[in-house]
């Protein structure tokens, strides 16, 4: 109970952590709530080809007089479906096989890393594409679970290191409780542990996630119904954006991106020292 | 000669104020002695040999005269204090096995310490590889990674360099405290053959185990709760201790041959006081059977007999 | 050692084998015949004969005249034989002529971006993590520049140098005026249009590696080793020396991971600058169904990767006294 509090305490004076946390519940109360601020729907012909910030379009019009602003808040979703869904497949998956190579060891273990190797050498762009052919219609479920399936190789491998060092301190008291019932003990003393760390790694997936889909999309390989961030950069790009000086088009949805990586990044240090205390300044 | 220090104090700097480790203690250390420096823990007895030698925050400088071969050794001063370091005083940790850098080989590691204070490893190979077989480290062990010798091994290792330069103080942190009994004995023999041929003038070695500092010390000086107990000879404190506490932690040692069923190893009830704000007076007087009115205050320092000083209302007369 | 370089050969052999058998299939996964794909498109034949004939002709050129298997061993042979196929959109161009002509705008592009964003990186991760004033406001400019996608930072600077300041060019490898040639003239073009691509490469990489020094350096700097030698009245220099040479170990595996990142980094901001890389020519390549090139490019992408990462974990054994005394578990 008082150590809740005290790791509740901490957080909330944790400058990374609350600037963090600000500005991404701020881009996702906005991916939520946008549709409502916006009138046009994001694919739409609304305006004046290539108009920059008005009121009436406040992040501006696409070439083809589409709204930003539109575009931008259902983009917005998208990115947090992906990051949301892959980075969760992402972890899950890493989580699940890096334990059981860290807790089995041998032979086992070295299957699993085997796997893992492979994994870590073949792009996620190389599956997408198969998929692109197979799939002339995909959502970004789709796109989120390729990501998800691709990015849990680095987790896999810390989570494994980590099960290695937990195993080595606590395996002796574990032999000592029980013979039989020491795979609920793993579960309910080793996992505990591990949580924290685990929780940090999935805010790097997420964002590791995000970046993956907006790269994807921005190759064509994306979700070819709705609208993406990536996917508006990509046709800024196409239609040449900057060069025609519509700038709106293609940096506004990038900047966003940063953003919400970086608030990520930042929340993940901000966690790191609230949960490791040695690393919390005087 | 060798190290003197008067009333000493430092304390520790927290976020919720400063923590009074080391409050007020004085020591006159004799050339070519082992002290053995005994208490619980979270006495100070770390803290003064840690201050001794590296003085660094959160640790503060409060107050105190610190002596070494008669001239001032300036431990509030962490720059001027780098001339003494290894050379004058010296340490072996508690880490003593991992205090060697895992990628360096050993050779280059000392030389490039012994570089460090402008001396040059090739004056001092021969005198290195006598000591080393001194401790019964083979020659071959200069040219590996730490990484491939055992603990005690490493921890041998450093005796050995923290000594080479033939420091006036030799401060030695539990460096007996993970080992099991017969290593404890060899790692204790060699702290006074170190003594015996001079490699270190005089030592103070820091433990929680009295038994040990009963096999080596000279003198023994007991700490409670930041502040001075007990101070005397081996003999004199083992069998004939004056302080309250000393007494019922002599009285704690287990004893090779008696059974403990009938009689039983009586602890010593409590827990040593927070020094965040220390009880007034005598720090040990919660849990002192002998406690009266005046140890309210602040015990005087007594010598009721020679050499043998003790810090308790019940010695005055 | 041995027994640890033995290990890794072995699954850098599996990998290869796995790698090369998925890149084969992507071709022949795509949903139909590729040469009917190109027939559809392309021929307009007046008759079916001709169509016929003309089939023929394309299924042998891409060597898919023959059963599925032996179809799979000659890919193998014609990897070691340096033959990768025919391109279907370039028709007849062999796969790796096109692949080679792309190649040293790519390796000139990403490999100086990764190396040295390393080095630099390094040693300003190492620097910051000495002094905390500094720590504290530079660290989150690093956050932030290794948040950035390197296409978003591409289209940045393609914006603010480019086309405002006109500073750099913001498309292609050199102008379309000027012949490639050891020319002085040419070299020149060719930098000032390599300019802004590197920089987006290299300025997203920087952070990422300066945050990981920065972070081992303060490891290391708080290990008992460390704490030993100031104890011992090291100079702060000897000190921060021991502690790089700790702390890089891990930022060399670092780069191992980094190569195969990269390429999906480099593959977007060649699409951003138009720059002829492999990267431009895959994403040419998957716009117009040409599966041939498609599967050109990865495998030379990921036998790339897997030769980076070779070298890479050779050279690590050399260096980290660890490994070669085989005590401790993975290298990494």
């Amino acid at each position: 109970m008082k150590c809740k509090n005290e790791l509740l305490y901490f957080a909330f004076r944790n400058k990374k952590l609350v600037i963090g946390l600000t500005i991404f519940m701020a881009f996702l109360i906005l991916a939520l709530a946008g549709p409502l601020l916006t009138d046009f729907e994001p694919l739409d012909y609304t305006g004046m080809g290539s108009e920059p910030p008005t009121p009436q379009h406040i992040f501006g019009t696409t070439f083809f007089g589409q709204d930003v602003f539109s575009q931008f808040v259902y983009g917005l979703r998208s990115s947090f479906i992906v990051g949301f869904m892959g980075g969760g497949i992402a972890t899950l998956a890493g989580l699940l096989i890096g334990f059981f190579a860290g807790y089995k060891g041998g032979f086992i273990d070295e299957l699993l890393m085997m796997l893992t190797n492979v994994m870590m050498v073949i792009p996620t762009v190389a599956l997408l594409i198969i998929l692109a052919a197979y799939l002339p219609y995909r959502g970004v479920e789709i796109q989120s679970i390729i990501i998800g399936l691709t990015a849990w190789p680095w987790t896999a491998r810390a989570v494994r290191s980590q099960t290695f060092s937990l195993k080595q301190r606590e395996y002796v008291s574990l032999a000592r409780i029980t013979g039989f019932s020491s795979l609920k003990i793993i579960l309910q003393e080793i996992m505990p542990n591990m949580m924290s760390y685990v929780f940090m790694v999935f805010i790097l997936q997420f964002g590791g996630s995000i970046l993956a889909a907006v790269a994807l999309d921005f190759i064509g390989l994306g979700p070819t119904e709705g609208i993406s961030l990536g996917l508006m950069m990509q046709n800024a790009v196409h239609w040449n954006a900057i060069q025609l000086g519509i700038w709106w088009w293609s940096i506004i949805p990038g900047l966003a991106i940063t953003m919400i990586v970086g608030a990520l990044y930042f929340m993940n240090t901000g966690l790191d020292e609230v949960f490791n205390p040695k690393l919390r300044e005087m | 000669m060798s190290l003197k220090f008067k009333n000493l104090k430092v304390y520790y700097s927290t976020l919720r104020g400063d923590v009074k480790a080391l409050d007020d203690v004085s020591l006159d250390l004799k050339d070519g002695e082992i002290l053995g420096l005994a208490g619980e823990s979270g006495c100070g007895k770390s803290t003064l040999s840690n201050s001794l030698i590296l003085l660094k925050p959160p640790m503060k400088y409060i107050g105190g005269s610190v002596e070494l071969d008669g001239a001032e050794l300036p431990i509030y001063d962490y720059k001027k204090m780098n001339d003494f370091r290894y050379e004058k005083i010296s340490i072996i940790p508690q880490y003593a096995m991992n205090a060697m850098n895992p990628t360096v080989k050993i050779n280059r590691y000392i030389s490039d310490l012994l570089a460090a204070k402008g001396m040059n490893y090739s004056e001092y190979e021969k005198e290195l590889k006598r000591r080393m077989s001194l401790v019964g480290l083979d020659y071959s062990v200069l040219k590996m990674f730490p990484i491939e010798l055992s603990g005690g091994m490493k921890q041998r290792m450093v005796m050995v360099i923290a000594t080479l330069l033939n420091p006036s103080l030799l401060l030695a942190d539990e460096i007996t405290s993970a080992l099991d009994v017969s290593t404890q004995k060899a790692v204790a023999k060699m702290l006074v053959e170190f003594r015996d041929r001079k490699f270190v003038k005089s030592v103070i070695f820091v433990t929680h185990d009295v038994s040990v500092l009963y096999q080596i010390a000279d003198r023994i000086m007991i700490m409670y709760a930041g502040k001075f107990a007990e101070l005397g000879k081996t003999e004199e404190i083992i069998h004939n201790p004056r302080h309250p506490y000393t007494k019922m932690l002599v009285g704690a040692m287990p004893e090779v041959g008696i059974k403990y069923s009938r009689t039983p190893l009586s602890g010593i009830d409590g827990q040593p006081p927070l020094l965040l704000n220390p009880p007034e007076g005598c720090r040990f007087r919660e849990r002192c059977p002998f406690a009266f009115e005046k140890c309210l205050s602040e015990p005087p320092v007594a010598e009721n007999d020679e050499g043998h000083l003790c810090s308790c209302w019940k010695e005055v007369k | 050692m041995g027994n640890y370089l033995r290990r890794k050969i072995f699954i850098y052999l599996i990998t290869f084998f796995v790698a090369v058998t998925l890149d084969w299939i992507i071709p022949r996964m795509m949903p139909g015949n590729p040469v009917d794909a190109i027939l559809i498109r392309v021929a307009r034949m007046p008759s079916q004969e001709q169509t016929q004939i003309l089939r023929s002709h394309l299924m042998k050129s891409f060597g898919m005249d023959v059963p599925i298997f032996e179809q799979y061993l000659n890919f193998w042979t014609g990897l070691f034989k340096g033959d990768l196929g025919v391109s279907i959109n370039y028709f007849p161009k062999p796969v790796t002529d096109i692949i080679k002509d792309a190649l040293p705008f790519d390796l000139l592009l990403t490999v100086p971006a990764l190396l040295l964003s390393w080095f630099i990186g390094n040693k300003f991760g190492a620097f910051a993590a000495r002094k905390k004033r500094m720590d504290n406001w530079v660290l989150p400019v690093w956050y932030v520049i290794s948040a950035m996608p390197y296409l978003w930072l591409g289209i940045l600077l393609s914006w603010t140098l480019g086309v405002n300041m006109n500073a750099f060019p913001v498309a292609g490898a050199y102008s379309f005026s000027i012949k490639p040639s050891f020319s002085w003239g040419f070299i020149v073009n060719y930098l000032h249009h390599w300019v802004l691509p590197f920089l987006s490469l290299f300025i997203v990489q920087l952070g990422g590696w300066a945050i990981g020094m920065r972070n081992m350096i303060i490891y290391e700097l708080e290990a008992d080793y460390s704490k030993y030698m100031e104890t011992m009245g090291m100079p702060q220099k000897l000190i921060r020396k021991y502690a790089y040479k700790n702390a890089i170990l891990p930022q060399v595996t670092g780069l191992a991971i980094q190569v195969g990142l990269l390429v999906t980094g480099a593959l977007t901001t060649e699409i951003v600058f138009s720059y002829p890389g492999i990267g431009y020519l895959l994403n040419q390549a998957i716009l117009r169904q040409d599966y041939f090139l498609i599967q050109g490019c990865f495998l030379f992408i990921i036998i790339g990767v897997l030769l980076a990462n070779f070298a890479i974990d050779v050279i690590y054994v050399f260096i980290d006294p660890r490994i070669r005394h085989s005590v401790g578990g993975d290298a990494a």
